[in-house]
C-alpha cells in the first residue's frame, strides 16, 4: 500500500467515523497545548497570590484560582506537557522492553518463553495499582519513579501481545523464507517480525496512555504523585476533589474535565487505530 | 436527610427494636436523644492500651477516658468564651490529697476511697504501683515520657499502704507532678491485668490491647478497627462531676470531604482536629460551632539544620527569616487559625511568656543584604522537606515560602515525605536541610519546649543546634519552679537566644479546633489534642 | 470427568510458580519502602534506646534473609503476622475487611454487565449507526473519569446536595448493627437473618460506590460485548439461522451471544481483578472498611506484614478467579481445553 493509498483510508475511517474524528481533533488541540503551553498561557502557572486565591472563573482568569491565587487555567495548559510526558514515556518503556521480551519468548519459545511468561504473570497477579503505590513509595515519589512503576505495571500487556502476535508468525512464509537464506535469528526479529506485530502494538499503546495518565492521576490522589509546585491534571484534580463539598468546584472541574478528554481521546484513538490497521476494512 | 427525618427514622427503629429479642442497631434507643453523641475522626485507633507499643496517637483518646490518672490538669474559660484546660492548676483526681516532702524528693498520695475499679474492686496503691512500673518499663514513648517527671525506675514507686502511695525522686522537680497529669500514668486494675498476664508477657499487653481494665468514666463496648468505637459512661464513676453523655460513638472517616459533609448536613455532632479552612468556612456560615484555642508551648515552624551548608552562617538564617512571608502563610495556609509568631517589638522578650512574636517580619531588601554579608548574594539551592500526613498546612505553606525565597536568589526544591519514613529523616537522622515542624510540648513549660527543641541531639531539635549557653541554661531550669528567683531569667536569656539564632524560624501557633452542632457544648482543648468526653454535653 | 479433575489441578500447579514470586516480591517491595517501622512504632517522643527495643521486638534486627525465612515459615504455618498499624493479626483482620471489597466490586460488576453486556448487543446489532457511535462515547467516558473523582462528584450531589444518598460512612448507617455473620456480605447475612432493615440500608450504602465501580467497568465489557457479537453475527451458522427464519431476539441470545460468551467471560474475570485494584481509591472516598483502604494505611506507615498479606490474598484471589473462570468456560464450551 503506498501513501497515497494510506492517506484515502486514513481520510476513509475518519469520515466514516465522526468519533474517530472527534479523536483525532483532541489529540491535534492536546499536541499542540503540550508543545506551546508554557507559552500560550496568560500567568505564571507557579506564581501565588494570597490578594486573589480561590476566586470562581472570571474576565481575568477564566478558570478561577486556586488556594494560593494561582491561575487555574495557565496550570491546566501548562500541565498538558508533564502529564503527556509521563504518559509517553511510560509507555514507550513498556513498550520497547515489553515486546522486545514478548518477540523473544513467542520467536524462541522453551524454557525463554516460560521465564517470560511467568514473569509477566506474576506482575499481573499483583493488583496493579496497588503494585504501583508500592513501586512509588519504595523508590520516592519523582515524575522518574512514576514513569517507571507504570512502565512496570503496563509491561505485561505488550509482552502478552508481543508474545501472542510473534507466535503467530514464527513459522510464517516469509520467516521461514527469511531464515532459508540464511538471515540471523535477531534479524529476522527486527526486520521481518517486529513490523508485522506493530499494527496491534499500537492499539495497545493508545489505550494504555489513556491508563497511565489515570495511574498518575491515582497516585497523585494518596500523595504519592508529581511534586509540588509542578502543575499535574491527577494532583489537580486529587486536590480539588477535596475543595467539592466547600464550593469551590472549579479546582476540581477544569483539570477533570482536562484528565477526562486526554484518556477519552487516548480511548477513542484506541479504537480508531484499529479500525484503520484492521485488514477485513481496507478497500 | 434532614436533621427531622433522620431523627424520624431513628424514632422508628427504635420501636422496632424494642421488639426485637436482640440489640441490632446500636445507639437506637438512644440516638437522637440527648445523651448520644457521634463524633468524627479522620484517623483510626489500633489499640485500647497506650503502653503498648506502636499505639499511634489517636489512640491516646481512649485512654484519656477510660482510665483515671492520680492527677488531672484544671479548666478555665478563655476571652471568647471556649473552654481549655488550665496547665497551672492541678487537681485531685484517683489521689484526694498528696504531700511533697520538705526536700521535694517525695511526693506523697492518699487514695480516695471512691475510686473504684469496673469490676467493683477498690483502687490501691498496688494497683497504682503495677500501672506506674508498667509505664517505665515497657520503654518506647511511656517510659521517656515518664522520664520527663523524673521516674524512671520501679524502685521510685512506693507502697505505703493500700491507700498511701509515694513516688521518690533523684531531685526535686517542677515537672513531676503535671507529668502525673499527661495520659500516660493512667491506672489499671493491676489484679484484672495480671490473671492474663504470662511469662513472655508479664505487663499483659496482649489483652489490655482489647480489653481495657480500669476506672475512668467510660468504658469502650464496642472496637471495630478501622470503622469505630463506642464509649459508654460508667455510672459507678465518682471523681468528678457525672458526664453529661451516656453514650459516645467515635467513627472513623478517612476523608477530610466526606467528614465535612458529615458535619454540615447534621449526621455528625462533633468533628474532633478540623483542617484550618474548614474552621474559618463553617464559623462564617455560622450553621455549626467551631471551638478552637491555640495549642499551649506548640510552634509550626521552618527549621534550619545547621549541618548542612550555609545554614551553619547565622546571617543566613537570619537572612531566611526576614525573607518568609509571614502573613501569607497565616491567611493561606493557616485559614487565620494561628496566632501570629513574628513581627515581636523586642530584640529580646520583656518577658517569659511563651510561645511569643519573634522579632523578624517579611523584608526582602534586609534580607537581601543578610545574604550579600554571608556571601551569599547569588543565592543557593536547597530542598525544604515536609510531612505527607500534614500536607494540609504545610504544603501551601512550603509553596509560598518556595515562591518568596525566589526572590532572594534562593533556589528550593521540595520533597515531601510519606508519613513513615518523616521520624526516621527528620528526627531521629535529622538529616534533612529545611523543613517544616510542629513540635508542641504538653508541659508547658518554655525550657521544656527547649530541653526536645534547642538542646543539641535531642529528638524535636531537628535543626542539629548546638549553644552552650542554652546547653546549661536547660539543664539548670528544667526542673526549677517557676517562682525561683533565677528562672525568669534564665527563660528570657533562652528566648532572646532563639530570636537571635533561630535555628527554628517560627510561623505561627496552631489552633486546636474541634465543629460541633449548635446544641452540643462544654467541649474542651486539651495539650494532648484529644477528645476528653467528660466534659461535653448535648441539648 | 477425571480428565478435567486433573485439568485443574494441574492448572492449579502451573499457578505455583506465580505465588512463589509473589511472596518474594512482595517481601522485597516492603523492605524496600523507605522509613523505619520502629521509629515509627516507637512512637512520638521515643528515645534511641527505646527505638532499639522495638526494633528488637519487631524482630527487624535480623538479617534480611532471615527475616525471609521467618517469614515464610510463619506463611506456611498460616500466620501472617501481626499488623502494627492496627494492632491485630493480619489474618483476621483481612478475613473481616476481604467480604467488604468482594462484595462491592462483585456488585459493581454486577451493574456493569447488566448495562454493558446489552449495550454491546445492541451496538453489535446496528455497527456504525449513532447509537453504536453513542454507546462507544458512553463507554469511553465512564473509563476516562478518575474513579476516586467519580465518587466524590456523586457524594456532592447526592448526598450533599439533594440528599438522597445515606451519609458515606461505610457499609452501613451508625444507627444499625451489622447481621450476623455468615458469609461476610451484609445483603447475603441480612437475609438469611430476614432483617429487611438493614438489607435495605446496607443496600442503600452500596448504591454509590456500586455505581462508581460499575462506570469504571463499563467500557471493557461493552467492547468486549460488541466485538464478539459482530464476530459471531458475521459467522455462517448465523447466517443459516437467520435465513431459515428464526426470530430476531432468539437468534441473538441463544445463538449468538451464547456463542459470543467465551471472550466476554474472560474478559469479566480480568475487569474482576483490575476492579479490585481500582477499589482502593474508591474504598477511601465512601470510608468503605474493605482490604483497599487497609492497603493504603499500612503503605503509608510501612506496615510490612500487612503490606504483604493484603498483596498475596489479592493475588491469591486473582489467581482464583482466573481459575474459576477457566473452569466455567469449560463447563459451558466443550472445545476448551484447560491448558489452553
Amino acid at each position: 500500500m503506498n501513501l497515497k493509498q494510506t492517506i484515502r483510508h486514513f481520510h476513509y475511517v475518519l469520515t466514516e467515523n465522526p468519533v474517530t474524528f472527534f479523536a483525532f481533533f483532541l489529540f491535534g488541540v492536546i499536541i499542540l497545548a503540550a508543545l506551546f503551553g508554557p507559552w500560550l498561557v496568560p500567568y505564571d502557572p507557579l506564581a501565588t497570590n494570597a490578594s486573589i486565591a480561590l476566586q470562581p472563573p472570571n474576565a481575568s482568569h477564566i478558570f478561577g484560582t486556586d488556594q494560593l491565587g494561582r491561575d487555574v487555567f495557565s496550570r491546566v495548559v501548562v500541565a498538558t506537557r508533564l502529564d503527556l510526558g509521563i504518559a509517553t514515556s511510560a509507555v514507550a518503556l513498556a513498550f520497547v522492553v515489553g515486546s522486545a521480551l514478548g518477540c523473544m519468548a513467542g520467536f524462541f519459545g522453551g524454557w525463554a518463553d516460560r521465564v517470560i511468561g511467568r514473569l509477566s504473570d506474576t506482575i499481573m497477579a499483583f493488583p496493579l495499582f496497588v503494585l504501583a503505590m508500592g513501586i512509588v513509595s519504595a523508590l520516592g515519589n519523582s515524575v522518574e519513579n512514576i514513569v517507571y512503576a507504570t512502565a512496570i505495571i503496563n509491561l505485561p500487556f505488550y509482552a502478552r501481545v508481543a508474545r501472542a502476535e510473534t507466535f503467530v508468525r514464527r513459522d510464517a512464509g516469509f520467516v521461514q523464507a527469511a531464515r532459508l537464506c540464511g538471515t540471523s535469528d535477531a534479524r529476522i526479529l527486527t526486520t521481518q517480525v517486529f513490523p508485522n506485530i506493530l499494527p496491534p502494538m499500537m492499539i495497545q499503546i493508545s489505550l494504555n496512555m489513556g491508563w497511565a495518565i489515570l495511574n498518575a492521576a491515582g497516585l497523585s490522589f494518596i500523595g504519592l504523585g508529581v511534586r509540588p509546585p509542578d502543575a499535574e491534571w491527577g494532583i489537580m484534580v486529587a486536590e480539588g476533589a477535596s475543595y467539592i463539598i466547600s464550593g469551590e468546584w472549579w479546582l476540581v472541574l477544569f483539570p477533570g474535565v482536562a484528565l477526562m478528554l486526554c484518556v477519552f481521546c487516548f480511548n477513542l484513538l484506541g479504537d480508531g487505530l484499529r479500525d484503520l490497521v484492521d485488514p477485513l476494512r481496507r478497500n | 436527610m434532614k436533621r427531622r427525618t433522620f431523627i424520624k427514622t431513628l424514632g422508628l427503629t427504635a420501636q422496632g427494636a424494642a421488639i426485637l429479642p436482640f440489640l441490632r442497631h446500636i445507639p437506637a434507643e438512644a440516638a437522637g436523644k440527648s445523651d448520644t453523641l457521634v463524633v468524627i475522626a479522620g484517623h483510626s485507633i489500633n489499640s485500647l492500651d497506650l503502653h503498648r507499643k506502636g499505639t499511634n496517637r489517636p489512640s491516646y483518646q481512649v485512654t484519656v477516658n477510660i482510665y483515671d490518672r492520680l492527677v488531672r490538669f484544671g479548666t478555665k474559660t478563655l476571652a471568647d468564651g471556649s473552654l481549655t484546660y488550665d496547665s497551672t492548676v492541678i487537681e485531685p483526681e484517683v489521689a484526694e490529697s498528696w504531700s511533697i516532702a520538705d526536700d521535694g524528693k517525695s511526693i506523697t498520695f492518699t487514695i480516695n476511697p471512691k475510686a473504684i475499679f469496673w469490676d467493683g474492686s477498690p483502687v490501691t496503691a498496688q494497683d497504682v504501683k503495677w500501672s506506674f512500673d508498667r509505664a517505665v518499663s515497657l520503654g518506647g514513648f511511656p517510659a521517656v515520657q515518664m522520664k520527663a517527671g523524673s521516674m524512671t525506675n520501679p524502685e521510685q514507686f512506693v507502697v505505703v499502704d493500700d491507700k498511701t502511695f509515694r513516688i521518690d525522686l533523684p531531685k526535686p522537680s517542677k515537672l513531676t507532678l503535671p507529668d502525673l497529669a499527661v495520659p500516660i500514668p493512667f491506672i489499671i486494675n493491676a489484679k484484672e491485668a495480671q490473671k492474663h498476664a504470662t511469662e513472655k508477657d508479664p505487663w499483659a499487653t496482649e489483652y489490655l490491647h482489647k480489653t481495657p481494665a480500669g476506672s475512668g468514666a467510660y468504658k469502650v463496648t464496642r472496637w471495630d478497627p478501622g470503622q469505630q468505637f463506642v464509649y459508654e459512661r460508667n455510672e459507678n464513676w465518682a471523681l468528678g462531676p457525672k458526664p453529661g453523655l451516656k453514650r459516645v460513638i467515635v467513627r472513623e472517616v478517612p476523608s477530610a470531604a466526606t467528614r465535612r459533609a458529615l458535619i454540615e448536613r447534621q449526621n455528625a455532632d462533633l468533628y474532633m482536629d478540623i483542617p484550618a479552612k474548614d474552621a474559618k468556612e463553617l464559623q462564617a456560615k455560622g450553621d455549626v460551632d467551631i471551638a478552637g484555642a491555640p495549642i499551649d508551648n506548640c510552634l509550626h515552624v521552618l527549621a534550619l539544620n545547621l549541618s548542612h551548608k550555609p545554614f551553619d552562617d547565622l546571617k543566613v538564617r537570619q537572612a531566611i527569616a526576614y525573607a518568609l512571608p509571614y502573613e501569607d502563610i497565616i491567611s493561606l495556609a493557616a485559614y487565620g487559625r494561628g496566632k501570629p509568631m513574628f513581627g515581636g517589638k523586642n530584640k529580646t522578650p520583656t518577658d517569659t511568656q511563651w510561645p511569643q512574636p519573634f522579632p523578624y517580619q517579611q523584608d526582602l531588601k534586609k534580607a537581601a543584604a543578610l545574604l550579600q554579608e554571608a556571601g551569599y548574594a547569588q543565592g543557593f539551592e536547597t530542598t525544604l522537606s515536609y510531612n505527607l500526613g500534614l500536607a494540609d498546612w504545610q504544603e501551601p505553606t512550603a509553596l509560598l515560602i518556595q515562591q518568596a525565597l525566589k526572590q532572594i536568589n534562593i533556589n528550593v526544591t521540595l520533597d515531601k515525605i510519606p508519613g513513615a519514613n518523616w521520624r526516621t529523616a527528620a528526627l531521629v537522622e535529622k538529616r534533612l536541610p529545611m523543613h517544616l515542624e510542629n513540635f508542641g510540648g504538653w508541659l508547658n513549660y518554655p525550657d521544656y519546649y527547649f530541653f526536645w527543641a534547642y538542646k543539641s541531639g535531642h529528638l524535636f531539635n531537628s535543626s542539629n543546634y548546638k549553644n552552650d549557653t542554652i546547653e546549661t541554661l536547660v539543664d539548670e531550669t528544667l526542673h526549677m519552679e517557676t517562682s525561683h528567683p533565677s528562672y525568669a531569667d534564665h527563660v528570657k536569656k533562652m528566648i532572646a537566644i532563639a530570636f537571635e539564632e533561630v535555628p527554628r524560624i517560627p510561623l505561627y501557633q496552631p489552633y486546636l479546633d474541634a465543629a460541633m452542632q449548635k446544641n452540643v457544648s462544654g467541649y474542651t482543648a486539651w495539650f494532648h489534642r484529644q477528645l476528653d468526653c467528660r466534659n461535653l454535653k448535648k441539648a | 470427568m477425571q480428565a478435567k479433575v486433573l485439568q485443574i489441578s494441574a492448572r492449579l500447579l502451573q499457578s505455583l510458580p506465580s505465588i512463589l514470586g509473589i511472596v518474594v516480591i512482595s517481601f522485597a517491595l516492603t523492605r524496600a519502602l523507605p522509613g523505619d517501622p520502629a521509629v515509627y512504632f516507637a512512637g512520638a517522643m521515643a528515645d534511641q534506646a527505646s527505638i532499639e527495643q522495638v526494633r528488637q521486638a519487631l524482630g527487624l534486627d535480623k538479617t534480611l534473609l532471615e527475616q525471609f525465612f521467618i517469614y515464610a515459615k510463619n506463611l506456611l504455618n498460616g500466620d501472617l503476622g501481626m499488623s502494627l498499624s492496627t494492632g491485630r493479626p493480619v489474618l483476621e483482620e483481612l478475613l473481616t475487611r476481604l467480604p467488604a471489597s468482594i462484595e462491592l466490586t462483585l456488585m459493581g460488576l454486577g451493574l456493569s454487565i447488566l448495562i454493558a453486556v446489552p449495550l454491546g448487543i445492541l451496538a453489535a446489532t446496528r455497527p456504525m449507526s449513532w447509537i453504536d457511535h453513542l454507546c462507544r462515547i458512553l463507554v469511553t467516558a465512564g473509563v476516562s473519569l478518575p474513579t476516586f473523582f467519580t465518587g466524590l462528584f456523586l457524594i456532592y450531589i447526592f448526598y450533599y446536595l439533594l440528599g438522597w444518598a445515606p451519609s458515606p460512612l461505610g457499609r452501613l448507617d451508625i444507627i444499625y448493627l451489622p447481621p450476623e455473620h455468615v458469609t461476610g456480605s451484609y445483603l447475603i447475612d441480612s437475609l438469611i437473618a430476614r432483617d429487611m432493615e438493614v438489607f435495605w440500608a446496607s443496600l442503600k450504602q452500596l448504591i454509590l460506590p456500586t455505581v462508581t465501580l460499575g462506570l469504571f467497568a463499563l467500557a471493557p465489557i461493552a467492547r468486549m460485548t460488541r466485538a464478539a457479537m459482530l464476530n459471531t453475527l458475521a459467522s455462517d451458522y448465523i447466517r443459516t439461522a437467520r435465513a431459515s427464519g428464526l426470530a430476531e431476539t432468539k437468534l441473538l441470545i441463544t445463538y449468538a451471544l451464547r456463542n459470543a460468551m467465551l471472550p466476554i467471560l474472560t474478559t469479566l474475570g480480568m475487569v474482576f481483578s483490575f476492579l479490585l485494584g481500582a477499589n482502593v481509591l474508591v474504598e477511601k472516598v465512601f470510608s468503605w472498611p474493605g482490604i483497599g483502604s487497609y492497603a493504603i494505611e499500612a503503605l503509608v506507615a510501612s506496615d510490612y506484614a500487612a503490606v504483604q498479606g493484603f498483596v498475596l490474598s489479592m493475588a491469591l484471589l486473582f489467581t482464583f478467579v482466573n481459575l474459576l473462570v477457566d473452569i466455567i468456560l469449560t463447563l459451558i464450551d466443550p472445545r476448551v481445553a484447560l491448558d489452553s
